[in-house]
Order: structure tokens, then C-alpha cells, then sequence
């Protein structure tokens, strides 16, 4: 219980900042412009560190994680999403693995029935979880263009015009922020009740989980019942993103609240777990082809290694093997 | 297998691992989970770090002065030479997919043994050392010293892992357990810290040839024996070629396959089969080995083996290279040899001289699997099969983990085993193609004084078997992978009694219908089923 309550104490102490910050000590200028742009500076420079870094080591060895029939005998019908041998195969791969998280999908649960049976069972909640979670953010992002572009970003007025169909008091219940926040108490719920992650759990997976939970939270407020005001909120935001700060009175200590925890996320993503979304693309055992024995594939750090050569060996041997008439190089 | 527990108190084990989780303490080398620490006389031979007479349970390990220095500037290193080690330790999410896939979770319930953890008892010394969250914020942001307790839980747990690489199928961003264990014991290598069962087949095969270290002349004359054997068995004479210049196809198979049982009936079954089809081959004493050991040490030591299988194919002249039955021989083969020896330009593009197939998979290595050469004579009628030679048998098929999740190898082995048996029935789906379970033994853990690891991580196969046993009467597994042949009769007997191993070509060789045999018996000797078998092939 310890890492949970550690990680909820940290975002609600993060969350009472701005608060404070903001609604007392009137600190407009540091939660309005200084942080957003600085944890936007560390986002990008944390950013490209760690993926630099991975791209900086090679990958010296093919090691494609096969899932399925290689490309062989003509007649043998191969499964190219599974065991792809062409570079268009590996793009179908990696499409289905970032676009529907292919390998959890294929998650199963295992149960040790008495007798000594063991008993496997489909297991695609996480799967559907996931999908949940991360689709609506990507939308959820989309719609935040409206905020930061004018003319606002095409096809951002059509996605909320879907996304928000359903409305709670005239305004808008976006779908997506919905489902993210089911599929984030999905993910919480299941850290906290399922023992096997219970117990691989560390205080960063809660830190995570709740950080998103009240940057998602406080953004669903701010439509339902605490309301800001969402012009002067634009004004701020697009003095962000043109580099001409505008601090508009009157939008809204919520506001802050929710920009500085997304904020304190977009910094602390680069140096978290959370880079598992750039991490999959480079993924050597999923974005390299199954055809090691028809490509070969170079190590850059290759270097000469202490063999024990034939000539080596045969003179170790030579007598015995002539004893037994087997052929030398060497009489 | 005195010490050993019974089935029923080797499962009184909960795969629920409790709330708090594992206690951070360094293991108990218990008698039946550890494998022995590697002799010095193949410490020496290999040139191995910090040589000395050395046992896991021993109080004082004998590391060197500048232990934690030398790990630490090897993991740097290994972080610089491999991508997978830097992204694995970087983007794991702990979602918890992986964590029931291990067999040896499954066998053992240890939480460590779950891959996740697994791969943290590395990535929380990562975190400490190589991350700046980690060297602020330490334990609140999973880090944790270097510490020689923390080493014997590397030691502990890096060879309990069989490097199977089942858990990468199910993980969403296909971090594979196999990389870091590699790794990990790349690091315990620079200290030391290895096993008899990786480090002495390993010394064997560079001296030798081969991991039993068997001499070219005793090797000689048991081929010879296995010559002999053939004749009495089927009346018919295979010429045997060792070590001989121009012939057309090298042919390299694990060398448990010249002594270990059953594997022997294996070889019988490739003597048959070239014989039949007039293959013009040879065996090589100085490339005896296809398997690798090196592989479960370094990448640098798995290269100093496989550098013979060129070299001898090079200096014999042949066109190009089979390969016999052997799991992670044909990791090694399919995913590293050519990267690591190649190009093998002095080799042609393989043909089978028998249907002018083009293996064009293996345009580059030219070396071929046993299993994609013998599919594709049968799909020519190049031989035939009398089936019902097997119709003693009522066989399933147990996929090892290397042809499985490296190579692809899923329809080959069973098109053979459809087309030289009658009887074939399928596991459950969970635990065969990429979902195999691993025998419990790979990796370099197929000793015997581990016998309770390997039987406890054996488990989740032997119990699909059982599953096949109790519907279909399933009394043999056909495999294609040495390691399983040795270490899957043990298994069985321990879980279920009364299921057989056998090698595919053990039952290619039942099957195979030679010009001119005088046969009364199968490979083992035992005799011929009477009569037309069942045609219930599934």
C-alpha cells in the first residue's frame, strides 16, 4: 500500500501547487507561460536524448521474436504478419502491433486447478483496456489542437462533432475522455487487484496512472460543472504555441491546475516508462524481418575472435586419426 | 532424483505471489535448483575471467577485488553494443503480460521467476547506475546497489531462464527475457560465474569438435557402430563418409545424437535416409557439433564455436550445409552464424540434388534444416513411406522453442510427421507453435543436480502431454531438438509415465521403404506393428 499512497500523495501535492500558486499567490506568469514552456524544453530534449541514445547502439544480431510459419518451401503457406520476410511484411506487423496492440491481444491467463491441471483461459482485458486507453488519448490530443492552431487544425471540429454527440447539461461528454478514464480505472483497478501485478508494481506505475487520472480529470471538470472559460483559455494557449505570451485574467484556477499537471507529465515522460510508446517502434525482436538465413545481417562491432583452427585441432589428433584411417592434411 | 520431491508437493505452490511481493533477499542455494559452478581445468582451457575452483554454495565466491567495476563497465559496454539491452531496460511498462508465460513461474510460483521480475533484479541495478531518476530518487524509483547479494540473485534466477523466449510472444513491446538474461550472463562471465553444464560442453566442443568431446577416431568408430547397427536392422549397407573432400553437402547434427538414447535412433534414421535417396555427404569430426553452448556464455564464445561449421565446409569444399535436429542450434544457425562467420560465399546456393528445390530461405547462410529438406522430398515422391511402421505409436508433437520462435519452422516437421505416421494428435493451442513450452532444460540447464528447476519448469509441457495422453492415447512426442530428447524422458517419467521421445527422423527412418531391406523391426528393434494402422490423423 506504501507505493500507492507514496505515488497519490505526489500528484495531489503537484496538483495543490498551481492551486496555490495560482488562486493565492497569484503566480499567472510561472504555471501560465514559464512552466508549460519549460516542461515543453525538457519534453524535446528528453526526448530525442533517449531515443538518440537507443539509435546510437546497433543492433548487431537479427533476432526477430517469430510468431508464426517462416517463409520456406513454396508450397508451405507462410503467415507474413507473424514471421515477416519482406520490409512490406514488417510494416504490416508493426502497424498491427502499434495500431492494435497485436501481441496483447494474444494474451491468455494460466490457473493451476487442483489434480495437477493446468488450465488456460483467453485473457483479452487487458488487451481491450489498453486499446481503450490509448485511442482515446490520441483523440483526446487531436480535439487539444482546437486550443493551439488558428484556423483550428482540420478535422478537429468533425472528431468532437462525433466524439461529442452525447451531451450532460447542453454540454459536451466527449466519448474519448470517457473511455479514457474507464480504461485508466481499468488499469489502476488491476494493478491494485490482480496479485501477479500487484506484486511487480513499482511506485512509478501508480505515480503514472495518477498523474494521467487528474490531468484527465481535471480536463473532464472544466466541461462538467467547474467551469473556465474556454476563449481566454485558447488566448493562453495560442500565446504558447506562437511564442507571444498572453496571460488572460479570469480563466480559471482549475485551468491551471490541469495545464500544470500536464505539464509535470509531458516532463517527466522522457525519463519514464512512459517512453514505451517511441520504444516499440525500435523494438528489434518486432521491426526486423525473419530472413537471417537469406540476408545476412551485419554487426558493426564485429570483431576477431580466439578460434581453435583445423590445423590446430589436427595436430592434436593427427596419430589417432591416422591409427584409425581418417584422412590428414598433414602427414 | 533421491532428493526429489513427489508431483503432489513439488505443486504445492500458489502462482499467487501475495501482496507485498517478493522479499528483496539473496536466494538460498537449496540442493535440486542450482547447477554446479564450471571446473577450472575448462576455465583454463577457455580463457575464461577470474579462474578458480568455485561452487554457487560456497560462502566465499572469490570475486575479484574490483568486482562491481568490472560489472559495471561491462553492462555499460553491452548497453553501447546492443540496442535491445538498452531499449528492454528502458521501455518495460510492467503491464504483467509476460507474467504467467514463464514455465518456470508456472512450475515454481517464485514471483522472481516471472519474467518481469526477472528482467527487473537487472533493471533496477540499471536504474540505480545508468538513469538519472534512479541515482536521485533510488528505491522510490526502483533502483537498487550493487551488491554481492544482489549478484547471487543474478546468478540464481539468469540460470533459471532457459532463454526460451516464450514470454517476447506475448510482451506488447517484444522486450525478450532471452536478451537480458544474455546479457546478464555475459556480466556474471566477467566475474566468473558460470555453470559446469554450459562452460564444459563449451570447452569440450572448442578442443574437440563437439560438446561430449569425443576424439575424431571414437567418433569414427561410432558411426561405424551406427553402420553396423543399420545393417542389422534393415539387411542394407550405408556407406559412411567422414571427413571427406568433395562431397557435395556437409552435414552437421548435435553430438548427443552419436551416443545419448533416444537420439541414436534419430542418426539411424538420417543413415537411412541418405543412403536412400543417394545424398552425397559427409560427416566432419572437426565440426562434429552443431549445437552451440557458447551461445548460454557470450556472444564471443558462441562465435568461437561456430566459426568450425564454415571453416570445415571451406576446407571439405563442399556446396553447402544440412543441418540435423537441434533446437538451439538453430538459433544459432538461423540468427547469428552468418552475421557472425559469414558470408559464405565460398558455398553455393543450396538445391537438393534429389527434386532441384531451390532453397532459396537459405540463400545466404546455405545451410538448410533437416526438416525443410526431407518436407520437400516427400512433396516430391522422392521416397517412400510405409507409415503403418509406426502404427505403434499415437504421436503429438512437442515444438522447441529455438525452431519455434527463431526460425519459424511450424509446418515442415509436421508435414513429415503427417505423411510417416497415422496417428497424430495436437496439444492444446497454448502450448505448441509460438506458444511452446520450453522442455525445462534449455539454455545449459539440463544437469542433473538442478533436476527440481528443470522438472518444475518441464512442467506446463508435461502436463499438455498428460492433457493428449488422457484423450487420444498419446504414447510418443516426436520433437526435433536435442536437448528435448535428453531431458523429455525424465520429465515424463516423473509427470507422466508412459510417453515416449522420439526424434522425426526416428520415424522418417520407420517409414522409410529402402530398396532392397530385409526389415522386421523399427530403429529400436522392437518389432513392426502387425497390420494396416488407423487413418485418424488430426
Amino acid at each position: 500500500m506504501g507505493e500507492v499512497a507514496a505515488a497519490l500523495l505526489a500528484v495531489l501535492v503537484l496538483a495543490s501547487m498551481p492551486a496555490l500558486g495560482v488562486g493565492l499567490l497569484r503566480g499567472h506568469l510561472l504555471f501560465g507561460v514559464i512552466v508549460p514552456w519549460a516542461a515543453m524544453a525538457v519534453f524535446i530534449w528528453g526526448f530525442l536524448f533517449k531515443v538518440i541514445g537507443w539509435l546510437a547502439s546497433p543492433v548487431p544480431f537479427p533476432i526477430t521474436t517469430v510468431a508464426g510459419q517462416q517463409r520456406s518451401l513454396p508450397w508451405i503457406k507462410a503467415q507474413p504478419l507473424e514471421s515477416p520476410s519482406t520490409r512490406g511484411a514488417v510494416l504490416g506487423r508493426m502497424a498491427l502491433e502499434i495500431l492494435l496492440f497485436r501481441s496483447l491481444a494474444r494474451n491468455d491467463r494460466i490457473e493451476l486447478k487442483r489434480a495437477e491441471k493446468l488450465v488456460y483461459g483467453s485473457s483479452r482485458y487487458l488487451w481491450l483496456g489498453a486499446l481503450m486507453f490509448h485511442w482515446s488519448l490520441f483523440f483526446i490530443l487531436f480535439r487539444h489542437l482546437r486550443f493551439f492552431t488558428q484556423p483550428v487544425f482540420p478535422g478537429v471540429a468533425a472528431i468532437e462533432y462525433v466524439d461529442g454527440a452525447f451531451k450532460v447539461n447542453l454540454h459536451a461528454l466527449f466519448a474519448t475522455d470517457v473511455l479514457a478514464a474507464l480504461g485508466l480505472i481499468y488499469l489502476f483497478a488491476r494493478r491494485l487487484f490482480s496479485p501477479q501485478v500487484r506484486a511487480i508494481s513499482l511506485p512509478a506505475d501508480y505515480f503514472s496512472l495518477f498523474l494521467i487520472i487528474a490531468v484527465v480529470a481535471t480536463g473532464i471538470l472544466m466541461r462538467q460543472g467547474f467551469y473556465v472559460d474556454v476563449f481566454k483559455a485558447k488566448e493562453l494557449a495560442m500565446g504558447l504555441a506562437t511564442f507571444h505570451p498572453a496571460l488572460p485574467r479570469g480563466i480559471g484556477t482549475l485551468f491551471y491546475v490541469h495545464l500544470f499537471l500536464a505539464s509535470v507529465l509531458f516532463a517527466y515522460f522522457p525519463f519514464s516508462k512512459l517512453m514505451h510508446g517511441p520504444g516499440v517502434f525500435l523494438s528489434p525482436t518486432r521491426n526486423l524481418r525473419n530472413d537471417s538465413r537469406a540476408r545476412r545481417h551485419a554487426n558493426p562491432w564485429d570483431h576477431p575472435v580466439k578460434v581453435h583452427t583445423y590445423e590446430e585441432w589436427e595436430d592434436e589428433f593427427r596419430t589417432a586419426m591416422k591409427g584409425a584411417g581418417m584422412p590428414v592434411e598433414k602427414e | 532424483m533421491a532428493d526429489t520431491p513427489t508431483p503432489e508437493e513439488m505443486l504445492r505452490i500458489s502462482l499467487d505471489p501475495g501482496p507485498a511481493g517478493p522479499a528483496d533477499a539473496a536466494p538460498v542455494f537449496r540442493k535440486g535448483t542450482y547447477s554446479y559452478g564450471a571446473p577450472l581445468k575448462h576455465q583454463v582451457y577457455l580463457d575464461l575471467p577470474n579462474q578458480r575452483q568455485w561452487q554457487p554454495h560456497d560462502a566465499d565466491w572469490q570475486l575479484p577485488e574490483d568486482w562491481k567495476t568490472r560489472i559495471l563497465d561491462g553492462m555499460a559496454q553491452l548497453l553501447k553494443k546492443h540496442r535491445s539491452f538498452r531499449l528492454f531496460l528502458d521501455t518495460c511498462v510492467r503491464c504483467g503480460a509476460c507474467a504467467d508465460k514463464c514455465q518456470y513461474f508456472i512450475g515454481s510460483g517464485d514471483p522472481k521467476n516471472m519474467p518481469v521480475r526477472r528482467a527487473e533484479l537487472l533493471r533496477s541495478v540499471y536504474r540505480r547506475y545508468f538513469t538519472v531518476a534512479g541515482r536521485l530518487l533510488g528505491r522510490l524509483a526502483g533502483a537498487r546497489d550493487l551488491t554481492e547479494p544482489v549478484l547471487r540473485e543474478w546468478f540464481y534466477y539468469f540460470y533459471q531462464c532457459s532463454e526460451c523466449r516464450r514470454c517476447s510472444v506475448y510482451c506488447p513491446y517484444g522486450i525478450d527475457t532471452c536478451e537480458i538474461t544474455m546479457m546478464a550472463r555475459e556480466l556474471l562471465n566477467l566475474v566468473g560465474c558460470n555453470i559446469q553444464w554450459v562452460v564444459e560442453p563449451a570447452s569440450n566442443c572448442f578442443r574437440t569438435g563437439n560438446h561430449l568431446g569425443i576424439p575424431p577416431h571414437a567418433l569414427k568408430e561410432t558411426l561405424e557402430f551406427a553402420v553396423d547397427e543399420v545393417k542389422d536392422l534393415t539387411g542394407i549397407h550405408v556407406d559412411l563418409s567422414l571427413n571427406r573432400k568433395g562431397a557435395e553437402v556437409l552435414f552437421v547434427a548435435p553430438s548427443a545424437d552419436f551416443f545419448a538414447s533416444p537420439h541414436w535412433y534419430t542418426l539411424l534414421g538420417y543413415l537411412v535416409l541418405f543412403h536412400e535417396i543417394g545424398l552425397d555427404y559427409t560427416w566432419s569430426a572437426y565440426a562434429s557439433e552443431g549445437g552451440n553452448f557458447g551461445l548460454f556464455h557470450s556472444s564471443d564464445l558462441a562465435k568461437r564455436l561456430n566459426a568450425k561449421i564454415y571453416a570445415e565446409a571451406r576446407r571439405l569444399g563442399v556446396k553447402w550445409i544440412l543441418g540435423g535436429e537441434c533446437g538451439h542450434m538453430w538459433r544459432v544457425l538461423h540468427q547469428y552464424m552468418d552475421t557472425f562467420n559469414g558470408p559464405a560465399s565460398f558455398l553455393e546456393e543450396p538445391v537438393s540434388p534429389m527434386t532441384g528445390t531451390h532453397f532459396t530461405n537459405a540463400r545466404s547462410t546455405r545451410m538448410v534444416h533437416i526438416t525443410e529438406f526431407t518436407a520437400d522430398l516427400i512433396r516430391h515422391g522422392r521416397i517412400t513411406l510405409d507409415p503403418s511402421r509406426n502404427d505403434g505409436w499415437r504421436t503429438t508433437f512437442h515444438d522447441s522453442c529455438n525452431p519455434a520462435r527463431a526460425v519459424g519452422l511450424f509446418e515442415e516437421p509436421r508435414y513429415i510427421l503427417k505423411h510417416v505416421c497415422n496417428a497424430f494428435f495436437e496439444m492444446p493451442e497454448n502450448t505448441i507453435r509460438e506458444k511452446t513450452f520450453c522442455c525445462g532444460s534449455g539454455a545449459g540447464l539440463g544437469a542433473d543436480e538442478n533436476m527440481e528447476t528443470r522438472l518444475r519448469g518441464g512442467f506446463p509441457r508435461a502436463n499438455a502431454v498428460r492433457h493428449v495422453k488422457e484423450a487420444h492415447n498419446v504414447n510418443l512426442v516426436a520433437c526435433m531438438c536435442a536437448i528435448d530428447k535428453a531431458s523429455l524422458p525424465p520429465l515424463f517419467e516423473y509427470w507422466v509415465p508412459g510417453v515416449e521421445v522420439a526424434g522425426v527422423h526416428e520415424l522418417v527412418g520407420n517409414a522409410l521403404v529402402m530398396a532392397g531391406e530385409t526389415r522386421s523391426t523399427t530403429l529400436r528393434g522392437e518389432p513392426l506393428p502387425q497390420g494396416k494402422g488407423s487413418d485418424d490423423v488430426h
